[in-house]
């Protein structure tokens, strides 16, 4: 009885890999722990070992084949022996937590924003990395530290060539210290220059919030006006997938809640772009949120080589006159897609994509409700005292009088981030839920 | 996979030497890292079908700095560590079958599947985790540690965390408290030589970690890690400081990890050679399984704990695929304990 080889996943977010290269051929014999092929994900290439022992049969999937699934079987194994018995799968195997495969393509932007004329297709990830360079290339105070930002090139691959470009004194590795190289980072902001400092997730920004709120945050009010901390704390926030409740969650309103610090999350590789150029040269410490789910999205980008985008100024990334949606970073591919069930059903969605949190683009959040007269607003974080919460408040003080429903919120569960399947799905915000709270705001 | 036989001067280095383990403890020791092993190895290919999800850090290499340290503990011991951590739970005694199906997400799991494979617990084990912030077990291993000095009872805790993990603050921090406290601390540093992609020389600027504890006089020693005997040799010493009142004790153990850092890293930064080097010529099973055979042990006896072990873990992987996702309930139980008084309802979460 032969045995088959599927794809392996080999990340959290993987669902399908690139099958670059056999290493066996078929008749070859296999002992387990032979390297038997090389995959390539978004973010690596992987070798693929046996598990199994026996002769290789047949092989599936030549070389070269993109998008092969995970779990599609891509050789035969004649197990030479008593097969080890490769279990089956008995029901099918938990899907690893699907990134939406296609996101809406961004109708044109309908906000007053500057044309910044062509643009190229791209991923998040190249788009920070793009800003990154760029401003170091401008500005020789400015350096990236991390832990695997420079010879690994990223834990993430942000940092993709850096260190080949700018050499190991502005591309550091850091040892897992994150409050001291966090302290030591500010230390020199402190003296004008400009660190960006990656943290592997904002999980780990906790070791170093200290530094962060007492020391970057408040050292130019106390010192009247001397010490400004030009740095920007960057990495990933919010959900991953399946990583359980220490490495998943938003700190979108912990850190929004600090007067002396800016906020930003952005959603699209021009977001991202954008954004973490205005970050770098902003002479404020600067919270960039990123997303890891989007990190391997595709998005339209401007080439233009000074493409900047101001930190405090909100997108309208779709226009409509019946509710306004609010949303940042993957939540607005999330609202994005409610607008479009809504429109199916004869509803209109305004989709705002904040882009700053702080400072908020309160303007053009009144200038849409003025339109709509209703709101639901978005988030993955927990709901009480959230970035939710603070966006009704605002509302209900700028202008009450044109609600004609009480604003609706949308939200991860309020609970620790479960690990299992099921229940992970569960505690993140789902489209229906979007759907339909703008029902229960319009009265559909 | 490794080789078959070790090399000769290793076996006969090692018939030398006046064994801290009986015939019978390193039989049990071989038995219990072999478990490890196959566990391990059941569980990453779990994971490649997808049955596991998220971050999955194996311990393949590893297993005798654990069972080593656990054959020297009594009940009532503590053990803590990091995400690396399913080698550690089995060790303490902890079902295969409760791992495995914690890292499907299923109910029948330790954290009845809201934990996952960095996240579990047996408070009757004595096992208090799975921790995935990279050092923070170690300030929790001190606090078992002040319990057992609170208590006056002669209880150790031992807490195991990485080379990388030792450049944390809060591990300084933790080594001063113990010190001054006099807490029955055992610190145990796994350095596998490299924290995900970075090398312990790029990392610290300490050249001998055991001494870390140095400044505060906690007495440390190095340790082959790959060898159980030498491990528990070790382990014996450390327990009995600690269990005689004299305060913390480190170890620093030399090992190594086969497989990546986590399912996803193609470990591009150190040779395919290094990796086959240590599985060939430093293997612990080898030699362990050497040693027992010098001191008579049969093949027939070692295939009867093979099989034996392969049983354990084929029921561990089946039973992860049939026990049940967690019913929808699960999500909001165990946020917060019921206060006195109260009707035990989910008080302020907002729903
Ligand atoms: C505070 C914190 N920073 C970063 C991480 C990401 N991270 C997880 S494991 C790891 C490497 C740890 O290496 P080491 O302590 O040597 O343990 P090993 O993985 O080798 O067992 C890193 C950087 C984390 N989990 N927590
Ligand atoms: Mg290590």
């Amino acid at each position: 009885m032969g045995v088959e080889i599927l794809m392996p996943a080999l990340s959290p977010t993987m669902t399908e890999g690139k099958l670059a290269k056999w290493l066996k051929k078929e008749g070859d014999a296999v002992k387990a722990g032979d390297v038997i092929a090389e995959i390539e994900t978004d973010k690596a290439t992987m070798e693929v070992e046996a598990v199994d022992e026996g002769t290789l049969t047949r092989i599936l999937v030549p070389e070269g084949t993109e998008n092969v699934a995970v779990n599609a079987p891509i050789a035969e194994l004649d197990g030479g022996g008593a097969p080890k018995a490769a279990p089956a799968p008995v029901a099918a195997p938990a899907p690893v937590a699907a990134a939406p495969a296609t996101i809406p393509a961004a109708p044109r932007a309908v906000s007053a924003e500057k044309d910044w004329g062509p643009t190229k297709t791209m991923t998040v990830r190249e788009a920070l990395r793009d800003a990154m360079a760029a401003e170091m290339r401008r500005d020789a105070d400015v350096f990236l530290i991390g832990e695997e930002v420079a010879q690994y090139q990223g834990a993430y691959k942000i940092s993709q060539g850096l260190l080949d470009e700018f050499g190991p004194k502005r591309v550091m590795d850091m040892p897992i210290t994150e409050h001291g190289f966090t302290g030591m980072a500010v230390g020199a902001a402190f003296t004008g220059l400009k660190p960006i400092v990656e943290f592997m997730t904002f999980n780990f920004s906790m070791q170093a919030i200290d530094q962060i709120i007492n020391s970057a945050a408040k050292t130019l009010y106390m010192s009247g006006g001397q010490l400004g901390c030009p740095i920007v704390f960057r990495g990933a926030n919010g959900a991953a997938s399946r990583v359980a409740a220490q490495h998943s969650q938003c700190y979108a309103s912990w850190y929004a809640h600090c007067p002396g610090l800016k906020v930003v999350a952005p959603w699209s590789a021009a977001d991202a772009k954008g954004l973490l150029r205005a970050a770098i040269r902003d002479p404020n410490p600067v919270i960039f949120l990123e997303n890891e789910i989007l990190y391997g999205h595709s998005f339209e980008c401007p080439t233009d080589e000074d493409f900047i985008l101001p930190i405090g100024k909100a997108k309208v990334e779709r226009e409509g006159t019946d509710v306004t949606i609010l949303a940042f970073s993957i939540m607005v591919g999330m609202a994005m897609q409610a607008a479009e069930k809504l429109a199916e059903q004869g509803i209109s969605a305004e989709v705002i994509n904040l882009r700053s949190l702080r400072p908020l683009d309160i303007d053009t959040i009144v200038a849409s409700v003025k339109k709509t007269n209703r709101v639901v607003t978005l988030e993955e974080g927990w709901p009480f005292a959230g970035i939710g919460a603070e966006l009704a408040m605002q509302i209900i003080e700028h202008c009450f009088d044109d609600l004609d429903a009480p604003p609706v919120r949308v939200h991860g569960l309020d609970i620790p981030m479960p690990y299992a399947a099921n229940l992970e799905k569960l505690a993140l915000p789902r489209l229906e839920q979007v759907v339909d709270a703008a029902r229960s705001v319009t009265y559909r | 996979m490794a080789a078959k036989a070790p090399p000769a001067k290793r076996r006969a280095k090692s018939a030398a030497e006046q064994p801290a383990m009986g015939r019978d403890a390193l039989l049990q020791a071989y038995r219990d890292m072999l478990l490890i092993r196959r566990f391990e190895e059941k569980a990453g290919q779990l994971y490649g079908m997808g049955l596991i999800g998220g971050f999955c850090h194996l311990y393949i290499g590893q297993e005798a700095v654990v069972v080593g340290m656990q054959a020297a503990l009594k009940p009532g011991d503590q053990v803590i560590t990091s995400y690396r951590d399913h080698g550690h739970m089995l060790a303490t005694g902890m079902e295969a079958r409760g791992v495995m199906a914690e890292l499907t997400g299923r109910i029948g799991g330790y954290s009845r599947g809201k934990g996952g494979s960095m996240h579990m617990f047996s408070r009757e084990k004595g096992f208090y985790g799975g921790h995935g912030i990279v050092g923070a077990q170690v300030s929790l291993g001190a606090g078992l540690a002040f319990a057992n000095m609170y208590r006056g009872n002669d209880h150790v805790a031992v807490a195991y965390f990485g080379e990388g993990a030792s450049n944390q603050g809060q591990v300084y921090e933790s080594l001063n408290l113990a010190a001054l406290f006099k807490l029955p601390c055992i610190f145990v540093i796994e350095n596998n030589k490299y924290g995900m992609g970075t090398s312990v020389d790029r990392a610290s600027a300490s050249r001998d970690l055991s001494q870390n504890g140095s400044p505060w006089g906690i007495p440390g020693e190095q340790v082959d890690g790959m060898n159980v005997v030498t491990v528990h040799e070790a382990a014996q010493r450390a327990v009995a400081h600690c269990r005689a009142g004299l305060g913390p004790y480190l170890l620093e153990m030399k090992t190594y990890r086969y497989r990546g850092h986590s399912m996803s890293d193609p470990a591009k930064y150190r040779t395919r050679e290094e990796v086959q080097k240590m599985r060939e010529q430093h293997d612990c099973l080898e030699t362990a399984r050497a040693m027992l055979l010098g001191q008579g042990v049969t093949e027939a006896e070692l295939k009867k704990l093979d099989d034996e072990v392969k049983v354990i873990v084929q029921d561990s992987a089946d039973f992860a695929q049939e026990s049940p996702e967690p019913p929808e309930s699960e999500l909001w139980t165990d946020v917060l304990l019921p206060s006195p008084g109260s009707d035990g309802a989910f008080g302020q979460g907002v729903k």
